[in-house]
C-alpha cells in the first residue's frame, strides 16, 4: 500500500503547479478582478507572519515566554530589515539565540 | 538571496528527517512540490499530526503568491511554446521571479529574458534538490543542543521582512501574526489558515482606507 502521505504531497504538488502555471501556461489573456489582485499582494506578508510568530513566541513549562527565542527573533528581524538578505539574518539570529541562552538564566 | 537557498534546503532536509518522513518522501517533496516555505510548513504540520486536507490547504495558501508571480511574468513570455512555459511554471520560485521581473522592468523585452529566467531558476532547482538531500543525510550529525530548528522561523522571518513593502502590508502581517499566536491551540494548520486569511482581508481594508 502506498503511504497516504504521498497523496498529500501529490495534491500539494499539483495545486502548486496550477498556481504557478495559472497565467504562464493556461491563461495569459485572463484578467484578474481588482479585488483578487489586491488580495494576492497581501498573501506573502500575511502568510509569512502567520508562520513566523508562533515560532518566535513560545511558552515554557512554567507559563513564562521563552525570552531568548523572542529576543533572538527581534535581533534577526532587525538584521533582515537592515540588510534585506537572508544569510546574515540566519547567522546572526542563531548567534543571538546561542548567546542569549548562555547569558540569560534559564 | 540565491545563496540563502542552501541553508533553507538543508533545513528542509533536516526537518524531513526529524519528522520521520523517510528519505523518499523528503526528497520526493522537493521534486514534486519544489516550494521551500510550503515544504517546511507541511513537514511541521505532518509532525504535529494535522489532518491531511488542512496540510494541503495550508501549503496551497502559502504558495498562492505563485499565482501573482505567474500573472506578472506571463505577458513577457507568450512567444515561447507551451512546453517551455510549463517548465518555467514548474521551476518558478520567489528568487527567480524577483530577479527576472526586475530585469524585465529595467531592460524591457530584449529577447533574452527567458534565457535569464532559466539561467537563474534551473540552478536554483538543482541546488535545492542537493541541499535537501544533504540535509537529510547530515541531519543525524547535528546535536539537538544547537537548536538548529530555530532556523525555520528565521527563514520565514527573512521572507516576511522582505515581503513587506507598504503600510497595509505591515497591518496584514500584524493581524495574521498575532491571530496565529492566539490560534495556536486550534487543530494544527487551522489557526495558520484562518490567521492568514484575516491578515489578507486586513491588508485589503487598510489599503482601501488609505485610498478612500
Amino acid at each position: 500500500m502506498v503511504d497516504p502521505l504521498w497523496w498529500m504531497v501529490a495534491a500539494i504538488g499539483v495545486g502548486t503547479f496550477l498556481w504557478r502555471g495559472s497565467f504562464l501556461v493556461f491563461g495569459h489573456g485572463l484578467q484578474m478582478p481588482d479585488l483578487v489582485r489586491r488580495g494576492l499582494s497581501y498573501v506573502p506578508p500575511a502568510v509569512f507572519a502567520a508562520l513566523v510568530l508562533p515560532g518566535l513566541v513560545q511558552w515554557q513549562g512554567d507559563g513564562s515566554v521563552d525570552a531568548p527565542r523572542l529576543l533572538a527573533g527581534a535581533v534577526a528581524g532587525l538584521v533582515a530589515w537592515k540588510t534585506r538578505a537572508t544569510l546574515p539574518t540566519l547567522i546572526l539570529g542563531m548567534i543571538a539565540l546561542w548567546s542569549l541562552r548562555a547569558l540569560l538564566p534559564a | 538571496m540565491v545563496a540563502a537557498i542552501v541553508p533553507f534546503g538543508v533545513t528542509a532536509g533536516v526537518a524531513g528527517l526529524d519528522a520521520g518522513l523517510g528519505a523518499a518522501l523528503t526528497l520526493g517533496m522537493s521534486l514534486i512540490v519544489f516550494a521551500g516555505a510550503s515544504q517546511l510548513a507541511s513537514i511541521q504540520l505532518i509532525d504535529a499530526g494535522a489532518a491531511a486536507p488542512l496540510v494541503v490547504l495550508t501549503a496551497l495558501i502559502i504558495n498562492l503568491r505563485m499565482l501573482m508571480y505567474s500573472a506578472h511574468l506571463a505577458p513577457h513570455f507568450q512567444h515561447l511554446g507551451a512546453g517551455s512555459r510549463s517548465l518555467m511554471a514548474y521551476i518558478l520560485t520567489d528568487q527567480a521571479y524577483a530577479l527576472t521581473i526586475s530585469r524585465v522592468m529595467t531592460r524591457g523585452s530584449d529577447g533574452f529574458n527567458h534565457w535569464f529566467y532559466f539561467g537563474v531558476a534551473l540552478p536554483l532547482w538543482g541546488v535545492w534538490q542537493l541541499a535537501t538531500a544533504f540535509g537529510y543525510w547530515a541531519g543525524t550529525a547535528m546535536p539537538p543542543a544547537w537548536e538548529l530548528g530555530f532556523i525555520v522561523p528565521l527563514i520565514f522571518l527573512a521572507l516576511l521582512v522582505m515581503s513587506i513593502s507598504s503600510r497595509p502590508g505591515v497591518i496584514a502581517a500584524l493581524v495574521a501574526g498575532s491571530l496565529s499566536v492566539l490560534g495556536r491551540d486550534l487543530p494544527a494548520g487551522l489557526g495558520l489558515t484562518l490567521a492568514s486569511l484575516a491578515g489578507i482581508i486586513a491588508g485589503v481594508m487598510a489599503e482601501g482606507r488609505r485610498r478612500g
